[in-house]
Protein backbone atom coordinates (compact mmCIF):
# COMPACT_ATOMS: atom_id res chain seq x y z
CA UNK A 1 0.00 0.00 0.00
CA UNK A 2 0.91 3.50 -0.56
CA UNK A 3 1.65 5.60 2.52
CA UNK A 4 0.50 8.13 1.62
CA UNK A 5 0.11 10.27 4.62
CA UNK A 6 3.94 9.66 5.49
CA UNK A 7 4.50 11.27 1.55
CA UNK A 8 2.26 14.59 2.81
CA UNK A 9 4.27 15.41 5.85
CA UNK A 10 7.37 14.93 3.80
CA UNK A 11 6.09 17.21 1.14
CA UNK A 12 4.67 19.72 3.96
CA UNK A 13 8.24 19.51 5.80
CA UNK A 14 9.60 22.24 3.35
CA UNK A 15 8.76 26.00 3.79
CA UNK A 16 9.04 26.66 -0.31
CA UNK A 17 6.50 23.72 -1.05
CA UNK A 18 4.27 25.05 1.65
CA UNK A 19 4.17 28.35 0.15
CA UNK A 20 3.54 26.83 -3.13
CA UNK A 21 0.58 24.87 -1.56
CA UNK A 22 -0.77 28.13 0.14
CA UNK A 23 -0.20 29.92 -3.30
CA UNK A 24 -2.76 27.25 -5.11
CA UNK A 25 -5.26 27.29 -2.04
CA UNK A 26 -6.15 30.51 -3.71
CA UNK A 27 -6.49 29.20 -7.26
CA UNK A 28 -5.04 27.03 -9.87
CA UNK A 29 -1.43 28.69 -11.59
CA UNK A 30 0.91 27.76 -13.62
CA UNK A 31 5.29 27.23 -12.65
CA UNK A 32 6.08 30.31 -13.88
CA UNK A 33 4.02 32.21 -11.96
CA UNK A 34 4.44 29.85 -8.92
CA UNK A 35 7.69 30.27 -9.03
CA UNK A 36 7.88 34.33 -8.90
CA UNK A 37 8.24 35.06 -5.43
CA UNK A 38 10.92 32.85 -5.42
CA UNK A 39 14.94 33.53 -5.85
CA UNK A 40 14.90 30.03 -7.07
CA UNK A 41 15.07 28.53 -10.74
CA UNK A 42 12.23 27.15 -12.48
CA UNK A 43 14.01 24.15 -11.93
CA UNK A 44 13.86 23.90 -8.23
CA UNK A 45 10.04 24.90 -8.43
CA UNK A 46 9.64 22.06 -11.01
CA UNK A 47 11.33 19.81 -8.41
CA UNK A 48 9.54 20.96 -5.53
CA UNK A 49 5.92 20.31 -8.00
CA UNK A 50 7.15 16.69 -8.62
CA UNK A 51 7.20 15.77 -4.68
CA UNK A 52 4.16 17.77 -4.19
CA UNK A 53 2.81 15.66 -7.20
CA UNK A 54 3.87 12.30 -6.15
CA UNK A 55 2.16 12.86 -2.19
CA UNK A 56 -1.69 14.16 -4.16
CA UNK A 57 -1.75 17.30 -2.92
CA UNK A 58 -1.77 19.04 -6.49
CA UNK A 59 -2.77 17.48 -9.97
CA UNK A 60 -1.32 19.40 -12.92
CA UNK A 61 -3.25 20.04 -16.35
CA UNK A 62 -2.81 18.06 -19.56
CA UNK A 63 -2.16 20.87 -22.15
CA UNK A 64 1.32 20.86 -22.34
CA UNK A 65 2.40 24.42 -22.89
CA UNK A 66 0.94 25.59 -19.53
CA UNK A 67 0.31 22.51 -17.26
CA UNK A 68 -1.39 24.68 -14.80
CA UNK A 69 -1.38 23.28 -11.28
CA UNK A 70 -4.45 22.72 -8.60
CA UNK A 71 -4.21 22.00 -5.27
CA UNK A 72 -5.78 18.88 -4.28
CA UNK A 73 -6.97 19.74 -0.58
CA UNK A 74 -7.87 15.70 -0.05
CA UNK A 75 -4.64 14.75 1.09
CA UNK A 76 -3.90 17.87 3.16
CA UNK A 77 -7.08 17.57 5.30
CA UNK A 78 -6.04 14.36 6.05
CA UNK A 79 -3.06 15.73 8.13
CA UNK A 80 -5.17 19.14 8.83
CA UNK A 81 -7.88 16.58 10.56
CA UNK A 82 -5.06 14.59 12.57
CA UNK A 83 -2.84 18.08 13.44
CA UNK A 84 -5.97 19.47 14.75
CA UNK A 85 -6.94 16.71 16.88
CA UNK A 86 -3.30 16.82 18.35
CA UNK A 87 -3.48 20.09 19.31
CA UNK A 88 -7.48 19.83 20.74
CA UNK A 89 -5.64 17.06 22.84
CA UNK A 90 -2.65 19.33 23.78
CA UNK A 91 -4.72 22.63 24.47
CA UNK A 92 -7.12 20.89 27.01
CA UNK A 93 -4.45 19.68 28.80
CA UNK A 94 -2.13 22.50 28.92
CA UNK A 95 -5.51 24.36 29.88
CA UNK A 96 -6.23 22.32 32.76
CA UNK A 97 -1.91 22.63 33.92
CA UNK A 98 -2.53 26.55 33.22
CA UNK A 99 -5.08 26.47 35.87
CA UNK A 100 -3.88 24.62 38.02
CA UNK A 101 -0.57 26.65 37.75
CA UNK A 102 -2.60 29.66 38.78
CA UNK A 103 -3.96 27.45 41.70
CA UNK A 104 -1.12 27.04 43.05
CA UNK A 105 0.61 29.89 43.08
CA UNK A 106 -2.58 31.59 44.83
CA UNK A 107 -1.96 29.24 47.47
CA UNK A 108 1.60 29.89 48.10
CA UNK A 109 0.78 33.52 48.13
CA UNK A 110 -1.89 32.72 50.80
CA UNK A 111 0.69 31.08 53.18
CA UNK A 112 2.63 33.66 53.12
CA UNK B 1 -6.53 34.65 30.40
CA UNK B 2 -5.03 31.15 28.32
CA UNK B 3 -2.50 31.45 26.04
CA UNK B 4 -2.28 29.67 22.76
CA UNK B 5 -0.57 26.61 21.72
CA UNK B 6 1.18 26.26 18.48
CA UNK B 7 2.07 22.83 17.01
CA UNK B 8 4.51 22.51 13.93
CA UNK B 9 5.67 19.94 11.96
CA UNK B 10 9.87 20.64 11.88
CA UNK B 11 10.90 17.88 10.45
CA UNK B 12 8.96 15.01 8.30
CA UNK B 13 9.73 12.47 11.59
CA UNK B 14 8.91 15.38 14.34
CA UNK B 15 5.74 17.37 15.82
CA UNK B 16 7.17 20.76 18.03
CA UNK B 17 4.50 22.36 20.64
CA UNK B 18 4.64 25.52 22.75
CA UNK B 19 3.04 27.04 24.79
CA UNK B 20 3.44 29.55 27.32
CA UNK B 21 2.46 29.81 31.07
CA UNK B 22 2.38 32.32 33.48
CA UNK B 23 4.29 30.90 36.06
CA UNK B 24 7.93 30.29 37.15
CA UNK B 25 9.61 27.23 35.81
CA UNK B 26 10.57 26.11 38.92
CA UNK B 27 6.62 25.65 39.11
CA UNK B 28 6.20 24.27 35.44
CA UNK B 29 8.81 21.47 36.22
CA UNK B 30 7.43 20.59 39.50
CA UNK B 31 3.89 20.67 37.89
CA UNK B 32 5.58 17.27 35.80
CA UNK B 33 7.43 15.92 38.18
CA UNK B 34 4.66 14.35 40.87
CA UNK B 35 1.76 12.70 40.61
CA UNK B 36 -0.32 14.79 43.17
CA UNK B 37 0.48 17.68 40.14
CA UNK B 38 -0.16 15.63 37.33
CA UNK B 39 -3.29 14.45 38.41
CA UNK B 40 -5.01 17.97 38.52
CA UNK B 41 -4.29 18.53 34.54
CA UNK B 42 -2.71 15.31 32.50
CA UNK B 43 -6.28 13.75 32.00
CA UNK B 44 -7.97 16.90 30.76
CA UNK B 45 -10.65 16.81 33.15
CA UNK B 46 -11.20 13.28 33.46
CA UNK B 47 -9.63 11.16 36.48
CA UNK B 48 -6.16 9.59 36.10
CA UNK B 49 -4.33 7.22 37.63
CA UNK B 50 -0.92 8.06 37.82
CA UNK B 51 2.25 5.78 39.21
CA UNK B 52 5.60 7.55 38.68
CA UNK B 53 9.06 7.22 39.36
CA UNK B 54 10.36 10.63 38.28
CA UNK B 55 14.59 9.57 37.61
CA UNK B 56 16.34 8.59 34.70
CA UNK B 57 15.82 5.08 34.15
CA UNK B 58 12.27 5.16 36.51
CA UNK B 59 8.97 4.37 34.37
CA UNK B 60 5.56 6.11 34.76
CA UNK B 61 2.15 5.14 33.44
CA UNK B 62 -1.08 7.24 33.38
CA UNK B 63 -4.52 5.83 32.69
CA UNK B 64 -6.95 8.39 31.81
CA UNK B 65 -10.52 7.34 32.82
CA UNK B 66 -13.17 8.99 29.72
CA UNK B 67 -16.56 10.10 30.69
CA UNK B 68 -17.79 6.93 28.90
CA UNK B 69 -16.20 4.67 30.79
CA UNK B 70 -13.44 3.89 28.46
CA UNK B 71 -9.91 3.40 30.03
CA UNK B 72 -6.69 4.88 27.98
CA UNK B 73 -3.54 3.93 29.36
CA UNK B 74 -0.27 5.55 28.69
CA UNK B 75 3.50 4.52 29.84
CA UNK B 76 7.00 5.02 29.32
CA UNK B 77 10.39 5.60 30.54
CA UNK B 78 12.13 8.98 31.75
CA UNK B 79 15.20 9.34 29.93
CA UNK B 80 16.75 12.49 31.00
CA UNK B 81 15.97 14.63 33.65
CA UNK B 82 17.90 18.04 34.29
CA UNK B 83 15.39 20.10 36.85
CA UNK B 84 14.35 22.86 35.99
CA UNK B 85 14.74 22.66 32.40
CA UNK B 86 14.75 19.39 30.43
CA UNK B 87 12.87 16.30 30.37
CA UNK B 88 13.60 13.59 28.20
CA UNK B 89 11.02 10.40 28.07
CA UNK B 90 9.30 7.71 26.01
CA UNK B 91 5.85 8.05 25.47
CA UNK B 92 3.78 4.97 24.30
CA UNK B 93 -0.11 4.18 23.90
CA UNK B 94 -1.04 0.84 25.73
CA UNK B 95 -4.00 0.66 22.78
CA UNK B 96 -1.26 0.47 20.24
CA UNK B 97 1.89 -1.50 22.17
CA UNK B 98 5.06 -1.25 20.20
CA UNK B 99 4.74 2.08 19.15
CA UNK B 100 6.93 4.06 21.09
CA UNK B 101 8.12 7.74 20.48
CA UNK B 102 10.46 10.27 22.39
CA UNK B 103 9.19 13.52 24.14
CA UNK B 104 11.79 16.17 24.76
CA UNK B 105 10.27 18.70 27.01
CA UNK B 106 12.73 22.18 27.37
CA UNK B 107 11.31 24.95 30.20
CA UNK B 108 12.99 28.30 29.64
CA UNK B 109 11.91 31.09 31.81
CA UNK B 110 11.57 34.80 31.09
CA UNK B 111 9.87 37.74 33.45
CA UNK B 112 8.39 35.12 35.25
CA UNK B 113 6.63 33.61 32.16
CA UNK B 114 7.98 30.08 31.54
CA UNK B 115 7.58 28.85 27.61
CA UNK B 116 7.33 24.51 27.39
CA UNK B 117 8.51 23.67 24.13
CA UNK B 118 7.87 19.96 23.65
CA UNK B 119 9.12 17.98 20.69
CA UNK B 120 8.02 14.30 20.26
CA UNK B 121 9.75 12.43 17.83
CA UNK B 122 8.94 9.38 16.17
CA UNK B 123 11.97 6.84 15.31
CA UNK B 124 10.43 5.65 12.38
CA UNK B 125 7.46 6.60 9.62
CA UNK B 126 5.59 3.64 10.70
CA UNK B 127 5.73 4.64 14.06
CA UNK B 128 4.35 8.13 13.42
CA UNK B 129 1.77 6.74 10.98
CA UNK B 130 0.42 4.43 14.09
CA UNK B 131 -0.14 7.28 15.71
CA UNK B 132 -1.79 8.74 12.73
CA UNK B 133 -4.50 5.98 12.45
CA UNK B 134 -4.85 5.61 16.10
CA UNK B 135 -7.84 7.79 15.73
CA UNK B 136 -6.78 11.18 17.68
CA UNK B 137 -8.08 12.95 14.12
CA UNK B 138 -11.43 13.64 13.84
CA UNK B 139 -13.13 15.26 10.85
CA UNK B 140 -12.97 19.22 10.91
CA UNK B 141 -14.14 20.31 7.64
CA UNK B 142 -11.84 22.76 5.86
CA UNK B 143 -12.89 25.14 3.27
CA UNK B 144 -9.86 26.06 0.90
CA UNK B 145 -9.27 29.51 2.87
CA UNK B 146 -8.68 27.63 5.95
CA UNK B 147 -6.29 25.26 4.39
CA UNK B 148 -4.52 28.72 3.57
CA UNK B 149 -4.56 30.13 6.68
CA UNK B 150 -3.30 26.62 8.18
CA UNK B 151 -0.45 26.39 5.95
CA UNK B 152 0.28 29.52 6.93
CA UNK B 153 0.63 28.48 10.30
CA UNK B 154 2.33 25.72 9.43
CA UNK B 155 5.26 27.91 8.33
Amino acid sequence: MVDRLSEVFSALADPTRRAILARLAEGEATVNQLAEPFPISLQAISKHLKVLEQAGLITRGKQAQWRPCHLDAGPLREVADWIAGYQRFWEQRYDRLDEYLQQLQKDERKQQ
Amino acid sequence: MSETLTVTLPTDLEIKMVRVFDAPRELVFEAHAKCEHVKQWWGRGNPLDCEMDFRPGGTYRFVEHAPDGQRYAFRGEYREIRAPERIVQTFEFEGMPGHVCVETLELTEDAGRTTVTSVTRFDTRDERDAMVSSGMADGARESYEALAAYLAKLS
